[in-house]
């Protein structure tokens, strides 16, 4: 198999040059489908019959909450990219990830809290999903703290690539263990608002919404990655010759 | 020149740690006294009733041993990585695991240990029944590993940091959490006469997937940190 795709890609003058130009393909359909979704969402879709409009926040909810995810797992493998590779454009892409990912967490966060103060009539519930979402935003801002504490980027990079990896082992076992806390303590003190058989009218503008974020953060990671790229290779001369082109 | 087995290795890595440890005796004492004084902490910010003292005894105690066992954990590799001995070890041609295993073991046996044996004493302060207080033992000592391990990942990442103690309990508490739902639990179990089988073999698998995972965790993190 040909691999020069692949380093291709590894080298941050190519890879500058393809993000720089590929940003727009991404920025703007996700703007678009944004504009859609939110139509469709707040608009469009029937209100709930049980939660009336207050459901619309799972619009912009769960597809924070599942990026918040996503976003971990796509850095731990870009980490484990960059220290088993020793490439050092994936640990600029983990590097540009993780405050993404974070405040994607903290999103879901706030509008889980916005969402549960008309529904179960508090702002905060400790809930399996909702603690193991926190958990999550420990472990993005550990793995931030830690870049940030260490000056020799070198260093920086591959301790937070260890850190990711150790974190993602941990993940599922933080996870299930929460689940199995909350189930432990008490029966589900919250009524399930077990998924009433969503319509299509509410459906819809929920798979919009989830392509648009994926699309939202691929332009983000993209300009992010960029700037990591600026600062990493500042004194490099094909930047310089980039620049003044 | 006689060649050292990874055994032997180990085996003096071990009670060179130890006699350090029993040397500068404070550093084995301090986390024991920080355990008692977060326990009398408890009754005077709650309540002197023994009964309701009971009822959380099962998380003080737990919530106060994982703090005072986080207290020695940047000591872990420091001097080694003051005085030249990491390098040393890095370059001895042993699997750098092992020796990470074995320093882990002898800093649990420093600080992890003396908080098992002193946590009865505590517990009956708290009002924990005495049948309950094996249960109590058995999950401190598990989660004591649990945190060791997973500690010494921390403290390999942060070494030689500024402010490293700060970032090492923000990095290492939420991988922790999982050990503390089910240690506390096994104890409140306990101590209102139930069987705690269930949390207890959880929190073993987890003491022997961060034993046989973390060490070489730390090997790459002191790796990293030495390049």
């Amino acid at each position: 198999m040909n691999w020069t795709w692949f380093h291709k890609l590894a080298s941050p003058p190519h890879f500058y040059r393809l993000a720089g130009r590929i940003t727009p393909w991404l920025g703007w359909p996700a703007f678009l489908l944004i504009v859609i979704g939110l139509y469709g969402g707040l608009v469009l879709a029937p209100p709930d019959y049980q939660q009336g409009d207050a459901f619309r926040i799972v619009y912009v909810h769960a597809p924070s909450a599942w990026m918040s995810m996503f976003i971990y797992g796509m850095m731990a493998i870009a980490a484990a990219i960059g220290l088993i590779w020793r490439i050092k454009l994936a640990h600029a892409v983990a590097a540009a990830a993780a405050p993404v990912g974070a405040w994607f967490t903290f999103v879901t966060l706030v509008t889980g809290s916005l969402w549960g103060r008309p529904m179960w009539g508090t702002w905060w519930q400790w809930d399996a999903r909702m603690t193991s979402e926190l958990i999550l935003l420990f472990l993005y801002l550990g793995l931030i703290a830690l870049r940030a504490s260490i000056d020799d980027r070198e260093r920086a990079d591959r301790a937070s690539a260890v850190l990711a990896l150790v974190g993602v082992v941990n993940l599922p076992i933080i996870h299930y263990s929460v689940y199995w806390w909350n189930t432990l303590h008490q029966g589900s003190t919250i009524t399930k608002f077990g998924k009433p058989s969503i319509t299509f009218d509410m459906l819809w503008p929920l798979l919009v919404m989830f392509v648009a974020f994926k699309l939202f953060f691929g332009m983000v990671l993209m300009l992010r990655v960029r700037g990591e790229v600026l600062r990493r290779e500042r004194d490099a001369s094909w930047l310089r010759e980039e620049l003044t082109r | 020149m006689m060649q050292t087995s990874i055994t032997q290795a180990m085996a003096l890595i071990y009670r060179g740690d130890l006699i350090l440890a029993f040397r500068r005796w404070e550093q084995i004492a301090q986390p024991v006294v920080f355990l008692a004084m977060v326990t009398t902490l408890v009754p005077l910010a709650l309540s002197p009733e023994l009964g309701e003292l009971r009822e959380i005894a099962g998380g003080v105690l737990w919530i106060a041993a994982l703090l005072a066992a986080l207290l020695g954990l940047e000591f872990l590799y420091r001097s080694d990585h003051a005085d030249g001995t990491l390098e040393q070890m890095l370059l001895s041609g042993q699997p750098l695991a092992l020796i990470a295993l074995a320093k882990t073991a002898a800093h649990w046996t420093a600080s992890g240990l003396p908080l098992v044996l002193v946590s009865p004493l505590l517990a009956v302060g708290l009002g924990v029944p005495a049948d309950a207080l094996v249960v109590l033992m058995t999950s401190l000592a598990l989660g004591t590993g649990i945190l060791s391990s997973l500690g010494a990942v921390g403290a390999a990442l942060t070494l030689g940091l500024r402010r490293g103690s700060v970032l090492l309990s923000l990095l290492v508490l939420p991988l922790a959490m999982p050990a503390l739902i089910f240690g506390a639990r096994a104890v409140d179990m306990a101590i209102h006469g139930e069987v705690a089988r269930g949390p207890l073999l959880l929190l073993g698998a987890m003491f022997v997937l961060s034993l046989t995972l973390s060490p070489m965790a730390v090997a790459a993190a002191l790796r990293i940190s030495q390049e």
